[in-house]
């Protein structure tokens, strides 16, 4: 009976931490959600449901119909080009540098990896001031390849940072074995690394196509053109006005949230003992 | 170094760049680039920016920049320190083996997982003083008005710092609990049968193997808290009048304003605060 009776305050002190968990967690992405599905005049009723919900925001945004939203699907596309472009590019430079330090071992590497992690240590609002005034001199603001640039610089540290540290985890054996079979550098890294190293590139692939998918402030510095402007972008300009059409800013957001979200719901076992094994290190 | 490359470096001393030392140093030529290009240079002009000590002058009789820094501090000190603590907490929660809690894990990534801007946006509608849900519910329950949550500088603060807990408390809570897992179970099994409380073993077996980690953490968060513009930004955008301002929306403010000296200086004062934290972090990451 005491037995029983400890097994149930256990229970109910567990549930006293995870329901205000829960509460905290869902109600700004619920609000968000009801947001979206609500009829314009409904959506701030306070209901938990609206009386009649609609699909009719989606479609608005859909096709375009309005002000704010005359350019969705191009803006859409430069959200998804910008996002693909840092990825492919951050995973080259990355892999490459990564490779080079870990197991070709040249020389300076360490210094590299230095730079690379003083780099990962500005914090991002402060490279920014001066990132914009650089991408001025170059000639590159309101250019696509401002915001590609700036994102690989701010993506690749990390990357190499675990991409080392998971490859300095493979056998030497490896390489020695390679060597003496004859193999050039390129075969050592096309045949044997890249291979052996599919996990972490995943992880370090997903992390920047995501950080420049949710990237609002280099964008918002770096793009003016409304043709040119990412969606996250594209969304803060709802502010602009007092009128904006909030259950469309929502919907907007809604469907911009959902394919990072989906992303990293299914990879998440990559990304997560990614991200965590170097921190457990140190 | 060790023997091995000592040996290496003495059998080969005046080779020309083999094969492999060329393709290694061809690998970290891109990275190089970026680094030059993107951050030397950037940083370099950006301090050169900042030079003149007119630029100072002019920051400090700013009294925006005067109370930029109190709210920086402020935000720093109760927003890190609160999201750690409890980040520590739930890593304990969330070691529980529950079908519910299991589910319950899942969702709670949400706020990491998803961009930070319509979600910043729907808490800043919620908050809207007229029809924001948060003020009709107030007004429902008690018939009377509720707060202009944003339009109150103290209260905007604090819920730009509710915003940014909200945002990385999951990121922390994972790798705190990656941290708890690595602890032997046998530890706790061992105290339990010695009659350990809950607090003991907490006190003397988790935190001992957690400390280093926990402050790695909180030092990391730092500077990334420094640089969240976001939370600030999207939520209060810097009100109301300038009064709820960080450091990483100031500069961004002068910037705007065409105030770019203004900008780097208001960065270079800070860096007494950030460059040992970097110095630190570098220690122990490049090992």
């Amino acid at each position: 009976m005491t037995l029983k009776w400890r097994d149930v305050t256990t229970e109910a002190k567990l549930l006293l931490v995870g329901i205000p968990v829960l509460l905290w967690t869902i109600i700004p992405v619920y609000h968000m959600f009801l947001f979206a599905i609500s009829p314009r005049d409904q959506a701030t009723s306070g209901r938990l449901w609206p009386k009649e919900p609609t699909l009719q925001n989606f479609n608005h945004v859909f096709e375009q119909k309005h002000f704010y939203l005359n350019h969705f699907w191009l803006q859409l596309g430069n959200s998804l080009w910008i996002a693909v472009a840092v990825g492919v590019l951050t995973l080259f430079i990355a892999t490459t540098a990564a490779f080079a330090i870990s197991r070709l071992k040249v020389k300076g590497g360490r210094t590299v990896m230095n730079l690379a992690l003083f780099t990962y240590f500005i914090p991002a609002a402060f490279l920014a001031v001066p990132m914009y005034k650089t991408m001025a001199t170059y000639g590159l603001l309101n250019n696509r390849w401002s915001l590609v640039l700036a994102m690989v610089t701010i993506a690749s540290p990390y990357c190499i940072w675990v991409l080392k540290q998971a490859s300095d985890k493979l056998p030497w054996e490896l390489d020695e074995a390679a060597r003496i079979d004859g193999a050039t550098p390129l075969q050592l890294f096309r045949l044997v690394y890249l291979p052996l190293m599919v996990p972490s590139l995943v992880a370090v692939g997903t992390y920047s196509l995501l950080l420049a998918w949710n990237e609002y402030l280099y964008g918002f510095l770096l793009l003016s053109n409304e043709k040119h402007l990412t969606l996250a972008v594209a969304l803060g300009n709802f502010l602009a006005a007092d009128d904006s059409p909030w259950e469309l800013l929502m919907a907007t957001g809604f469907i911009y949230a959902l394919p990072p979200a989906a992303i990293y719901y299914a990879f998440k076992r990559y990304m997560v003992s990614g991200l965590t094994a170097g921190a457990v290190k140190s | 170094m060790n023997t091995a490359t000592l040996d290496a470096a003495a059998t080969r001393p005046r080779k020309p760049l083999g094969v492999w030392g060329f393709w290694g140093r061809l690998f970290v030529v891109p990275y190089l680039l970026v680094f030059l290009i993107f951050v030397l240079f950037p940083v370099g002009y950006g301090l050169w920016l900042a030079r003149s000590p007119e630029s100072y002058g002019k920051l400090f009789e700013d009294p925006i920049f005067f109370r930029t820094a109190i709210n920086t501090v402020i935000f720093l000190v109760i927003a890190i320190n609160l999201k750690m603590m409890i980040a520590l907490y739930l890593s304990g929660f969330f070691l529980h083996t529950r079908w519910w809690i299991k589910i319950l894990a899942v969702l709670f990534i949400l706020p990491w997982a998803v961009p930070s801007i319509p979600t910043i946006l729907s808490v800043r509608f919620m908050l809207n003083p007229e029809w924001g849900v948060i003020n009709s519910v107030y007004f429902r329950l008690t018939g009377l008005d509720g707060p202009n949550w944003l339009n109150d500088p103290t209260l905007a603060l604090s819920l730009s710092m509710l915003m940014h807990i909200w945002k990385s408390l999951p990121f922390w809570t994972l790798i705190l609990l990656a941290g708890r897992m690595a602890i032997p179970a046998e530890q706790y099994e061992a105290a339990s049968v010695d009659g350990a409380s809950n607090w003991q073993k907490f006190r003397y077996i988790t935190w001992p193997a957690m400390s280093g980690l926990y402050l790695t953490s909180t030092l990391l968060s730092t500077i990334w808290t420094l640089g969240d513009f976001n939370s600030v930004y999207l939520l209060t955008g810097g009100g109301p009048a300038d009064l709820t301002h960080v450091l990483a929306t100031l500069g961004i403010r002068y910037l705007r304003l065409d105030q770019i000296e203004l900008a780097m200086a208001s960065i270079v004062v800070s860096l007494p605060l950030v460059l040992p934290i970097v110095y630190f972090m570098m220690k122990r990451l490049s090992k």
